[in-house]
C-alpha cells in the first residue's frame, strides 16, 4: 500500500514537472521563432529573392542604397551624375516594361529568346539600369551587378514609409505605426484613467454594497466581450459619430481607436484599482477617521497613497491591454500608414498591420520578415511594460515595509 | 462630575443583540478598564464613544451616549467633529506609512492646520507626552514603519494626543507588544491620567489591576459589575465576576 502511494506521488511529480517544462519550452520557442524570423530582415538585401540590379560594364556606379534606387525607379532621379555616375540620362528597364522594347515574336512564345535579348539590350543602351531575374542573364552578359545596401535597423525604425510590396524596392519604415500606436494608446489612457479610477473609487469607497455587487460583475463582463464586437460597435456607432461631430471626410480616426481602446482598458484599470484600494487595511482607515478626518480626507490622504503602487500597476496594465489590441483598432482607425498629426486623422497601429498583412505575404519573404520584425517591436513594448509593473510593485512593497 | 456616560444602551448587529441595557459613567481623570471574555461586547461598547461602529452596515443603537454632556448620537451632530475630541488607540499599532512627523501632524492637517510652527510645537508636545520624543527627535523624517512595534504604539498614542482630546479610548493597546514595551505603555497610561480620561479594553487582568481606577466586567453583552478596581478584584459582589477573575472561566 505504502509502495503504491509512493509510485503515485512520483507519477504526479513527473506530470507536474513535464507540463511546466513543456509550457516554458513553448514560450521560449515562440520567442526564438519571432526573433529568428524578424532579425532576418536586417541581414538581407531589400530586393526580391533572385532579382538583381544590373548596369552596363561601362557604368562606374557599383553600389546604390535603397533610397537612391527608389528615386531612380520613381523617376525622381533621371541622371546618372546624381548617384555618382557619368553625366548621362537613365533608362529604366524592368521585366514589366520589357514589351516597350521587344515584341512578343522577338522574345519567342515561351520567352526562349529572353536571355539573348537582355544581353543585346545592355550593349545597345549603356545608360540603362535593369531590374531583372538573375536567371534571365545570358552567358557573357555585358553588364555588371550593382550592390544594394542591406536594410538597416535605423531605416526600419525611423523610416517614414511603409510600402511593403512596391517594385523594385519595398520600404519598410515603421515610424508612422510606432507613433500611431503610441497616440491611440495615449488617447485611450486619457479616456480610461479618469473614468476607471473614479469608478474604482466609487465602487470601493462610496457605493452601497448592493450597488457594488451589481456593478462589479457588469464591469468584469465588459472584459469578456470579444474585441471584434467592440470593433463592430465602434464602426457602427463611434465612427459615424466622430465623422458628424467634427465634419470629417472619414470617421475612422485615432480618436475612434482611442475611444474603443479606452472602453476596452476600463475593466483592467477598474478591477485592479478597486482591488488595490480595498487592500488598504481597515485599521488605517479607522485610525484616520478616529482623528476626525472625513471620509474624503481619509480617501485622499490614506487610501489613495497606500494603494499608489496598485493604481500605477492598473494603469500600466491598461496600457498593455491597449497597445497589443488588434482587431478592434484595425476596424476603426482607417489603416493609413502615415504619421498622425492630430487625433482626427486615420492611422494604423503595429498589431493591426500584422493582422491585416500577414495573410497576403509569401512565407519567408522580406515582407513576411518585416511583419515579424514589427512583432519584435511590439514584444519589446510589452516587455518594457511588464518590467515597469514589476518595478512599481516592488517599490510599493519597499515603501510599506 | 461626569466626563462620559452611557444610558440604557442596547446595540444590535442585525438581529443579534450585542449589548443589553448598559448603564455606565466615567469620571474625569480616571482610568476605567473593561474586562471580560472574548465576544462579550466590551470592544463594541468602547467603540460607541467615537462612533466607530457606524462603519458597520447593520449596526443599530438604542439609548444615549454623552461625552462632555453632549449627546454624540444626536441628529445634528457632525461625526468627524465629535471624533476630534476623542482619541483612540487600537489593538495593533497602525501608524500611517508616512514619516513620524506626519503621523503626529495628521489630526491637525485634516483640520486645516498647516502653520509650520503650530505643527512643530504640537508634534514635540505630543511625542513628549507619549514618552517617545527622546527616542525619535533626531529622526522625525524617518518612516513610521521603520521603528519598533512598541515605539509605533506610542507614536499612535502621540497621534491621538495631538488633537487634544478629552477622552482617550484604548482597545487592548498592549496585546501585540512584548513585556518591556507593555510596561512602557502602562507607565504612560499612568502619566496620561493626569490630563485625560481613559477607557481601556484589556484581556490582561493583571494589567487591569495595575493601571485602572475602575473596572467594568462584561459578560455576554451585559455589564455584570462595575466598581472600584480594588473592590472588584478583592471583594466582588457578583459570583460571575469572582469566577472570571479567579480564572474559573473565560
Amino acid at each position: 500500500m505504502k509502495k503504491f502511494r509512493k509510485i503515485i506521488e512520483k507519477f504526479i511529480e513527473a506530470v507536474l514537472f513535464s507540463s511546466s517544462t513543456i509550457t516554458s519550452l513553448t514560450v521560449i520557442l515562440i520567442i526564438i521563432f519571432l526573433f529568428k524570423e524578424g532579425i532576418g530582415l536586417f541581414k538581407s538585401s531589400p530586393l526580391e529573392k533572385n532579382y538583381v540590379i544590373e548596369v552596363s560594364k561601362k557604368n562606374p556606379v557599383k553600389e546604390l542604397n535603397a533610397t537612391q534606387l527608389k528615386a531612380i525607379f520613381n523617376q525622381d532621379i533621371t541622371n546618372w551624375s546624381l548617384v555618382g555616375g557619368n553625366n548621362d540620362s537613365i533608362i529604366l528597364f524592368t521585366t514589366s516594361n520589357i514589351t516597350d522594347y521587344y515584341s512578343e515574336e522577338e522574345l519567342g512564345s515561351n520567352l526562349e529568346h529572353l536571355n539573348e535579348k537582355m544581353g543585346e539590350f545592355i550593349i545597345q543602351h549603356p545608360n540603362a539600369i535593369m531590374y531583372i531575374s538573375s536567371k534571365s542573364l545570358p552567358v557573357g552578359f555585358g553588364g555588371h551587378n550593382v550592390k544594394v545596401k542591406d536594410i538597416s535597423v535605423n531605416d526600419f525604425i525611423f523610416g517614414k514609409q511603409w510600402y511593403p510590396t512596391s517594385e523594385p524596392i519595398p520600404s519598410y519604415g515603421i515610424w508612422p505605426m510606432i507613433i500611431g500606436t503610441l497616440m491611440v494608446t495615449l488617447g485611450a489612457l486619457l479616456i480610461a484613467i479618469p473614468l476607471g479610477i473614479s469608478t474604482a473609487i466609487f465602487m470601493a469607497e462610496v457605493a452601497h454594497i448592493r450597488i457594488r455587487n451589481v456593478l462589479k460583475p457588469v464591469i468584469e463582463l465588459l472584459s469578456g466581450i470579444p474585441s471584434v464586437v467592440f470593433g463592430f460597435f465602434g464602426l457602427i456607432i463611434i465612427v459615424p459619430m466622430i465623422q458628424q461631430t467634427f465634419h470629417l471626410v472619414v470617421g475612422e480616426t485615432v480618436l475612434a481607436g482611442s475611444i474603443i481602446l479606452g472602453i476596452m482598458a476600463l475593466p483592467t484599470i477598474i478591477t485592479i484599482t478597486e482591488d488595490a484600494l480595498r487592500t488598504t487595511p481597515q485599521s488605517l482607515k479607522e485610525a484616520s477617521l478616529a482623528l476626525g478626518a472625513t471620509r474624503w480626507q481619509t480617501l485622499v490622504r490614506v487610501v489613495i497613497p497606500y494603494s499608489k503602487s496598485g493604481i500605477s500597476t492598473a494603469i500600466i496594465l491598461g496600457i498593455g491591454r491597449a497597445i497589443g489590441e488588434t482587431m478592434a483598432v484595425l476596424m476603426v482607425t482607417g489603416n493609413a500608414s502615415n504619421i498622425p498629426h492630430s487625433f482626427l486623422v486615420p492611422t494604423r497601429t503595429i498589431p493591426a498591420t500584422i493582422a491585416a498583412e500577414l495573410g497576403e505575404v509569401s512565407y519567408g519573404g522580406l515582407h513576411f520578415k518585416a511583419l515579424f520584425a514589427l512583432g519584435i517591436v511590439l514584444f519589446l513594448f510589452t516587455i518594457i511594460i511588464n518590467l515597469t509593473v514589476e518595478f512599481v510593485k516592488n517599490s510599493g512593497k519597499r515603501s510599506r515595509a | 462630575m461626569i466626563q462620559a456616560s452611557a444610558k440604557n444602551i442596547n446595540v444590535w448587529y442585525g438581529d443579534f443583540l450585542a449589548l443589553k441595557e448598559i448603564n455606565m459613567s466615567f469620571e474625569p481623570n480616571s482610568v476605567t478598564a473593561l474586562i471580560g471574555p472574548s465576544g462579550c461586547g466590551k470592544s463594541t461598547f468602547l467603540r460607541l464613544f467615537n462612533r466607530m461602529n457606524d462603519l458597520i452596515s447593520n449596526f443599530k443603537l438604542e439609548g444615549k451616549i454623552t461625552v462632555n454632556d453632549k449627546d454624540i448620537y444626536a441628529k445634528d451632530v457632525k461625526i468627524d467633529e465629535i471624533r476630534k475630541s476623542i482619541g483612540m488607540v487600537f489593538q495593533k499599532p497602525n501608524p500611517f506609512p508616512k514619516s513620524i512627523y506626519e503621523n503626529v501632524a495628521y489630526g491637525l492637517r485634516v483640520n486645516g492646520v498647516n502653520d509650520r510652527r503650530t505643527l512643530d510645537e504640537t508634534v514635540e508636545r505630543s511625542l513628549k507626552q507619549a514618552a517617545l520624543w527622546d527616542e525619535v527627535k533626531d529622526n522625525l523624517k524617518k518612516s513610521a514603519m521603520s521603528i519598533s512595534g512598541g515605539q509605533q504604539q506610542r507614536l499612535c498614542i502621540a497621534r491621538a494626543l495631538a488633537v487634544e482630546p478629552s477622552l482617550i479610548l484604548m482597545d487592548e493597546p498592549a496585546s501585540a507588544l512584548d513585556p518591556i514595551s507593555t510596561a512602557k505603555i502602562e507607565e504612560l497610561i499612568f502619566e496620561l491620567k493626569k490630563e485625560f480620561t481613559i477607557i481601556i479594553v484589556t484581556h490582561n487582568l493583571q494589567q487591569a489591576g495595575r493601571i485602572s481606577d475602575y473596572t467594568g466586567f462584561f459578560y455576554l453583552g451585559e455589564l455584570i459589575e462595575h466598581d472600584k478596581t480594588q473592590k472588584m478584584f478583592l471583594n466582588p459582589s457578583q459570583e460571575r465576576t469572582q469566577n472570571y477573575i479567579t480564572g474559573r472561566f473565560g
